[in-house]
């Protein structure tokens, strides 16, 4: 039941992210073009988003368990480190540049256009490159 | 390409946020879909098979959207595949580096205020914002 509801969630995204916009890398350059002919398109996508995530946010702090499984796995971390930050430096350069980030990426991918495919082939790359830097320079 | 578009865009972002609430209600997790990714790049123990799922789900929606509605596929940016590849590089390695992109520290994370999220997703504005200028308006759209 739990891939079940996975795959629903997938759905439900890929449906939200086309609908949304967030497909077409021009949108969202145009999002982060804040000093040319800029399009806040995307602002609505992540206020509408947010809106529907917090309430069920909310909803699920008044409960014991998530319905199938025995526990909710919910991050708890709060530090700030040098990776995270980082992390969402280079994520946001490669965003920039592509204009996709993973979940349109990855919902792109059947449209076979050769600009998401060798997106895509550069985030396996980049995710078994960070997987390699992780065990030589982070392992301590 | 419409250039400005609030309808679409917030029922699209509804949509994504009925996508994140689910996963949360039922399986009480985060749809952080760069870590879900890795989990199917680099087989996770035990989580294989919902990750699997989540993202076979975006396949299959991915591809139902495109056969009715192939124009919101559109690049619209000129970028050489060079470009794309190397894009697609530093989105994979940032996002493992910094534990989440749009949909973990974007969506879920700032709904729940975690004060990492909302440093990663102000990081990641920024660092867009400043890419999408220089390579706009300093270098001209060259890449």
């Amino acid at each position: 039941m739990r891939n079940v509801i996975a795959f629903i969630s997938g759905l439900f995204f890929a449906s939200g992210l086309v609908v949304g916009g967030m497909t077409q890398p021009k949108k969202i350059v145009d999002f982060l073009d804040v000093t040319g002919n800029w399009d806040p398109s995307l602002a609505f996508v992540m206020g509408g988003a947010l809106l529907v995530n917090a309430v069920a946010y909310r909803w699920v702090q008044s409960q014991s368990q998530p319905f199938f499984d025995s526990d909710f796995y919910i991050p708890q971390r709060s530090d700030l480190d040098w990776k995270l930050i980082g992390g969402a430096a280079l994520f946001g350069i490669g965003w920039g540049l592509g204009g996709y980030c993973p979940g349109p990426a990855l919902t792109a991918v059947v449209s076979a256009q050769t600009s998401v495919l060798g997106f895509v082939g550069g985030m396996i790359g980049g995710v078994l490159l960070y997987k390699g830097f992780d065990r030589i320079a982070l392992s301590n | 390409m419409e250039h400005f578009t609030p309808l679409a865009s917030s029922i699209g972002g509804i949509l994504i946020g009925l996508g994140a609430a689910i996963m949360l209600v039922f399986n009480g997790r985060i749809a952080g879909i760069s870590g879900i990714f890795e989990g199917v790049v680099l087989p996770d123990e035990g989580a294989f098979d919902w990750k699997t799922a989540f993202v076979g789900g975006l396949l299959v929606g991915g591809g139902i959207m495109f056969v009715f509605v192939p124009e919101w596929f559109a690049v619209g940016i000129e970028r050489s595949m060079f470009g794309f590849i190397v894009a697609g590089l530093l989105v994979g390695f940032g996002t493992r580096l910094g534990n989440g992109c749009t949909s973990g520290h974007g969506v879920c994370g700032l709904s729940r205020m975690s004060r990492r999220s909302v440093v990663a997703t102000l990081t990641f504005m920024a660092a867009g914002i400043a890419t999408v200028y220089v390579t706009r308006h300093l270098m001209g759209g060259l890449l």
